[in-house]
């Protein structure tokens, strides 16, 4: 399938001294196997994907890690500090990450609670602050609040990440004022991370004028992940044209599309 | 000698270093990154790094995630 919305006249999204084309970042957790995972990505257009630090297993060796199947040099890899519940540890992951030698970029999660996923923002703005020392380009996920999103663009995180819902959930964007007042008053980029649950949810995002979107189980648990990449593919592109050409006024009343004078008698 | 690897008991040769070790244990340096008590050793300075008894290391890569 291709499209005409290419024409669309946009800015390309810079974060950190990196340019990119795509505004849809992907994950590549929870896929059913490792071929859909490709394949996924490559409907989704998405350049920046996200990968996890964790240990290699001792007893299968030869099993692979998840850069078996993606080439570096192609997509642009982004280790998140995810699982991590202290600024100790979410350090101590975005270091592992960072040794593995591709950037200096890490998506930095620091939860707060086992239900909801949600982030702990004392520990999140402990771990930002120290990273961004030590020369990380930190992206933050965080809540949709607006104070922690400035108090992370002050510490110096390179993209900003609040989420559309918890993790994981596919609850779609409850939150549209919130996400965009953080968009309105952060000169960073505003990438929403998480909750995002199907094409529409992904539209909507795009339509409060953030800079882009991640997700990951929208795509991996969709029945067809492929074609639920693609779809998510399109949809960032609609919601982001949509965002650029400007939305009519809201009324609540009527206004009729036809004329209403020339009417018979 | 032992050594707790990614969390595990293991009996290691005496002597070894981390380079050997990850050979010993058929992993290729350049597709994992090594924590040797509590400290990333980089992959120039893994030859150079002695494994010694009671050792806490981390063999860790990446996998998928969000």
């Amino acid at each position: 399938m291709t499209t005409a919305v290419e024409t669309i006249r946009d800015e390309p999204l810079t974060i950190g001294g990196r340019t990119f084309q795509s505004r849809l970042m992907v994950g590549t957790g929870k896929y059913p196997d490792m071929d859909t995972m490709v394949r996924a990505i490559e409907a989704s257009g998405a350049e920046v994907v996200t990968v996890a630090v964790r240990r290699v297993n001792l007893d299968r060796s030869k099993e692979s890690s998840v850069l078996h199947f993606l080439d570096p040099k192609k997509i642009f890899l982004l280790a998140n500090t995810a699982g991590c519940y202290t600024a100790a540890d979410a350090i101590r992951y975005a270091r592992l990450a960072r040794e593995a030698g591709f950037n200096d970029f890490v998506k930095l999660e620091v939860i707060g609670d086992e239900e909801t996923l949600l982030p702990d923002v004392a520990g999140l703005l402990e771990a930002a602050k120290v990273l961004v020392q030590e020369g990380f380009k930190v992206l933050a996920y965080t809540n949709e609040d607006l104070v922690t999103a400035l108090r992370l663009e002050d510490a110096g995180c390179a993209a900003v990440m609040p989420l559309a819902s918890p993790i994981g959930s596919g609850l779609g964007l409850l939150n549209p004022f919130s996400v965009r007042t953080i968009k309105r008053r952060l000169h960073v980029p505003v990438i929403v991370d998480a909750g995002v649950g199907t094409a529409s949810d992904a539209c909507v995002t795009m339509e409060q004028g953030v800079d882009g979107i991640l997700m990951n189980t929208a795509i991996a648990a969709a029945q067809d992940p492929v074609a639920m990449a693609q779809a998510m593919r399109l949809a960032t592109i609609a919601g982001r044209a949509a965002y650029l050409a400007g939305r009519m006024p809201r009324h609540e009343v009527a206004m009729p599309s036809s004329p209403t004078r020339g009417m018979l008698d | 000698m032992d050594v707790v690897i990614n969390g595990e008991q293991r009996k290691v040769t005496p002597g070894a270093t981390l380079l050997e070790l990850l050979e010993e244990l058929e992993l290729d340096p350049r597709a994992v990154v090594v924590e040797h008590n509590r400290k990333i050793v980089r992959r120039p300075a893994l030859g150079d790094v002695t494994v010694t008894e009671g050792d806490a290391i981390e063999l860790v890569h990446f996998v998928g995630g969000g």
